[in-house]
């Protein structure tokens, strides 16, 4: 199997008159990982609400394995394979981190099975084993709301993968970690998701970042997008390295 | 229809002008629950008790007056007296002495408090005034009745509730769009109700807004109470009522929302009288009925805002 | 707490009320009520779970106990008349509930208030059907078969209440474990991460809004047969507000909670009624202020707190 896996076609979408999308085509290829970077405002965040249905795009389509999913609910196109994480991560701050995963695997199973406890056997050996895979099994028992930046992040994105994702979309999954710390979270992201055969699209401000992670990137300005291509192309671009890089690395 | 219409002339002209006086009443209690709910993020639920005390103050002050041979205007003095008088004390001691002390709970909680506070409110009021009717309608009696003409039959009614209390009501949505919108202290609370992290990051002293919305929001409740008392014969239970009507009331408008809030009283106020008129049984089913109908097609209210989480 | 631990707590408590209906059978009535009750809060808790509080659930006690009060004359035995009670209470928890499953706090809370007293003014004023205030008086119904006296009747009830409380107690105990439970606390903690899990949070909760519903006319059907006698006072906003007291009173921790709050609840209001008629209302209040300002964690967090402390003591 090649070719497209997510294909975006003409996507507008105006928050009164900021346009967030100003015409967007864009295929997402099986099996790469594709950055999108860009300025703040420029739509990067708004691009994936669309594509995981929390946002409805006003004109244009959107088709996953080539069928539509435009209008679809977030819980129905999460059920198709399209995972997300998120900028601020997303997690049941009450739970511990084992619990918080075990109920994505339980949810991935359709939750059903009322009386049987959330921790039985199967559930917590295949969390256990997804934790060992991100490198957080020594925090399973830690309460959620009790984390790092960079652990809360890593739990945010595990709790997508116990889904079972084709697709996964990630939403600066490095901002707010350690400078130190973040590498190390990069190259186990690469592995984990590299291993499960998932295909990635991932939002990210930190260069360093992107040229190790990406195959390909994809410049977003003002709604659309400026510049598509590998890497090393893209970021030694002139106009890339004023408009985006510039600011980024200023700020 | 027009058939129809012509024949119930009477019916609907009753319905109409009892319910813009009823509309009235429930408008300034709701309005004081919307205006306290849109600062301090809650639901009085004993908002509907300083509406019963409010009138049983207004009652009591009333027949005492009068007892002193005081002229029939001083009723009026009565009603006034008896809102600033709970509002003044009531206000400040629950808010200062109570809710002040919650504010970072979980809502389940306030509303359990404000429901505790409804419960030795309930009481004290039996404790006070007993469980016999209380009545003083010197008020609706100074005024006497103005013949109201519905095709050819002619309804007399009470100057009070065609003028007193409509009047009153649209002082109050003038007066509060006029304090909201002009003032320094409204704009304030607007700001604080809008976005309270960004207020109280401005420096604005959230504890002196949130202390002076309670009092005002406790007033309206009392002032609408004394103003219902000439109306009606006043008994335990009152407050309880109140208080159900009063949030039918806000969440048809949209919390928050103040003038939504006398559109709806108005929606509902008429809705009830009609019910009164045409179906009896159904009167006190009418406003919830109301309420659900609008919340099934809008469920942020009639003037609601939807509020979106970002992700 | 652990499992062991509180299974034996829930035993000995079991016995324990036994015992004392035996030495006063005066509290025989008083048990009965506070079990039942017990149970509809049962109900309320797995709402609370969520972070949802109905300020209206006496509709569900309210229907059960009119639904025994309809029914008995046709078919006067007890153990038809609770499941007949559960099912219409579930029926009508399924109505309400797609409706307020679509809200959240407040709104949540109110709406399942003014619906509630939709249900109490149709009692009242639908005067041919209900007797209006009067309300209906119920003939006690036999007992698995067997005409019972009014002795056995009563101890009957009073079994009766305590095998359901045990078994609902169970039940809820394992739900709240299972993820369909652990995801009610989702809703509290991060109700768009459910979404984004393929969940439907609204499912979730008016799963648990049906269920305890059920366990509202269960523990309204226990009334009706225990007091004889239903009035639309039952469906009332403040009974609503009475069940959610009892929840915060007892501790929204374990099962066990809620039955020592309605315990609590119902000897506390039975003596208040008898020394100060005109104040019980008034000293509930206070009582309930007291809890949630000085002990949140309710009289189940203060008795773990104790045997947690004695444990620790130990180890």
């Amino acid at each position: 199997m090649s070719g497209a896996l997510l294909e975006a076609r003409g996507l507008r979408l105006a928050f009164g008159g900021v346009k967030a999308a100003d015409g967007i085509d864009l295929d997402v290829l099986r099996g790469e990982f594709l950055a999108i970077i860009g300025p703040n405002g420029a739509g990067k965040t708004t691009f994936l609400n669309m594509t995981t249905g929390y946002l409805r795009p006003q004109a244009g389509t959107i088709a996953y394995e080539g069928e539509s999913i435009l209008g679809l609910a977030p819980r129905a196109i999460v059920r198709r394979g399209i995972g997300r994480s998120f900028q601020l991560p997303q997690l049941f701050t009450e739970h511990t981190v084992l619990e918080n995963i075990a109920l994505a695997i339980a949810a991935r199973e359709g939750l059903w099975s009322p009386l049987a406890p959330l921790l039985r056997h199967r559930w917590r050996e295949e969390a256990m084993e997804i934790l060992g895979r991100f490198g957080l099994a020594a925090l399973a028992e830690a309460r959620a709301d009790a984390l790092n930046e960079g652990a809360r992040k890593l739990t945010d994105i595990a709790m997508a993968v116990a889904l079972n994702p084709r697709l996964l979309l990630m939403d600066e999954p490095t901002s707010g970690v350690a400078a130190a710390e973040k590498m190390a979270i990069v190259e186990t992201l690469v592995r984990v998701l590299r291993e499960a055969g998932v295909t990635a699209v991932f939002v990210e401000h930190d260069m360093d970042v992107v040229e190790r992670f990406a195959d390909r990137v994809a410049v977003w300005s003002q709604g659309r997008i400026a510049a598509l291509g590998p890497p090393g192309q893209v970021l030694s671009d002139p106009a890339v390295q004023r408009e985006v890089i510039g600011i980024e690395r200023h700020a | 229809m027009a058939g129809w219409l012509e024949q119930n002339t009477l019916l609907l002209g009753l319905a109409l002008l009892d319910g813009l006086a009823y509309a009235a009443l429930v408008f300034m209690v709701a309005v004081g629950l919307n205006l306290v709910f849109g600062v301090l993020r809650i639901i009085n639920i004993a908002h509907g008790s300083l509406f019963a005390i409010g009138a049983y103050t207004a009652a009591s002050l009333g027949l005492f007056f009068a007892a002193r041979g005081l002229p029939p205007w001083a009723g009026y003095v009565a009603l006034v007296l008896a809102a600033a008088l709970v509002g003044g004390i009531l206000g400040p001691v629950i808010e200062a002495g109570l809710l002040r002390r919650i504010y970072g709970h979980e809502q389940v909680l306030q509303l359990l408090v404000t429901f505790a506070l409804f419960m030795i409110l309930e009481d004290a009021q039996k404790l006070i005034w007993g469980v016999q009717p209380v009545s003083s309608d010197a008020p609706l009696r100074l005024l006497g009745t103005v013949d109201v003409p519905f095709g050819e039959d002619v309804v007399p009614f009470t100057a009070y509730q065609l003028f007193v209390l409509p009047g009153v009501a649209l002082a109050t949505l003038a007066g509060l769009a006029w304090f909201l919108r002009r003032t320094l202290t409204g704009r304030v609370i607007v700001a604080v109700t809008t976005d309270r992290e960004a207020a109280t990051a401005m420096g604005i002293d959230a504890r002196r807004v949130f202390l002076l919305t309670f009092t005002f929001g406790a007033g309206l409740a009392a002032l609408g109470g004394a103003l219902a008392s000439p109306t009606t014969t006043l008994v335990p239970g009152i407050g309880a009522a109140t208080i159900v009507l009063s949030f039918a009331v806000v969440a048809t408008a949209g919390l928050g929302q103040i003038e939504g809030a006398a559109i709806s009283a108005l929606l509902i106020g008429i809705g009830r009288s009609a019910a009164v008129y045409l179906a009896p049984e159904f009167e006190v089913v009418v406003p919830y009925l109301i309420m659900v109908a609008v919340l099934l097609v809008r469920p942020q209210g009639l003037f609601g805002v939807v509020e979106t989480r970002r992700v | 707490m652990r499992r062991g631990t509180e299974a034996t707590l829930a035993l000995l408590a079991a016995a324990g009320l036994l015992a004392a209906a035996w030495a006063a059978p005066w509290l025989k009535f008083v048990l009965t009520i506070a079990l039942a009750k017990g149970i509809a809060v049962l109900g309320i808790l797995l709402l609370l779970r969520a972070g949802q509080v109905s300020f209206g659930h006496a509709l569900f006690l309210a229907s059960g106990a009119y639904a025994v009060a309809f029914l008995a004359p046709a078919a006067p035995e007890a153990l038809l008349l609770l499941p007949a009670a559960a099912l219409l209470a579930g029926l009508l928890g399924l109505v309400v509930g797609l409706f307020v499953v679509r809200y959240r706090d407040i709104f949540f809370g109110m709406l399942n208030l003014a619906i509630s007293m939709v249900l109490y003014s149709l009692l009242e004023k639908l005067y041919e059907l209900t007797r209006g205030t009067d309300g209906i008086r119920v003939e006690p119904p036999r007992v698995a078969g067997f005409a019972l006296t009014l002795e056995t009747y009563v101890w009957a009830m009073l079994v009766l209440a305590l095998v359901l409380a045990v078994g609902f107690g169970a039940f809820v105990r394992a739900y709240l474990g299972s993820p369909m439970g652990q995801a009610l606390a989702g809703i509290k903690t991060r109700e768009t991460r459910l979404e984004f899990m393929g969940v439907s949070a609204r499912r979730v909760l008016l799963a648990a809004y049906v269920l305890s519903a059920v366990m509202g006319g269960v523990a309204g059907a226990i009334v009706g047969m225990t007091t004889r006698h239903v009035t639309p006072l039952l469906a009332y906003w403040t009974s609503s507000g009475e069940l959610v007291f009892i929840a915060i009173l007892g501790g929204a921790g374990g099962a066990l909670g809620p039955f020592l709050g309605a315990a609590a609840y119902e000897l506390v209001r039975v003596y208040a009624a008898a020394s100060f008629a005109d104040a019980w209302q008034a000293i509930l209040g206070t009582v309930l202020l007291l809890v949630i300002l000085f002990a949140p964690g309710g009289l189940w967090g203060v008795i773990s707190g104790l045997l947690g402390r004695r444990a620790g003591r130990a180890a």
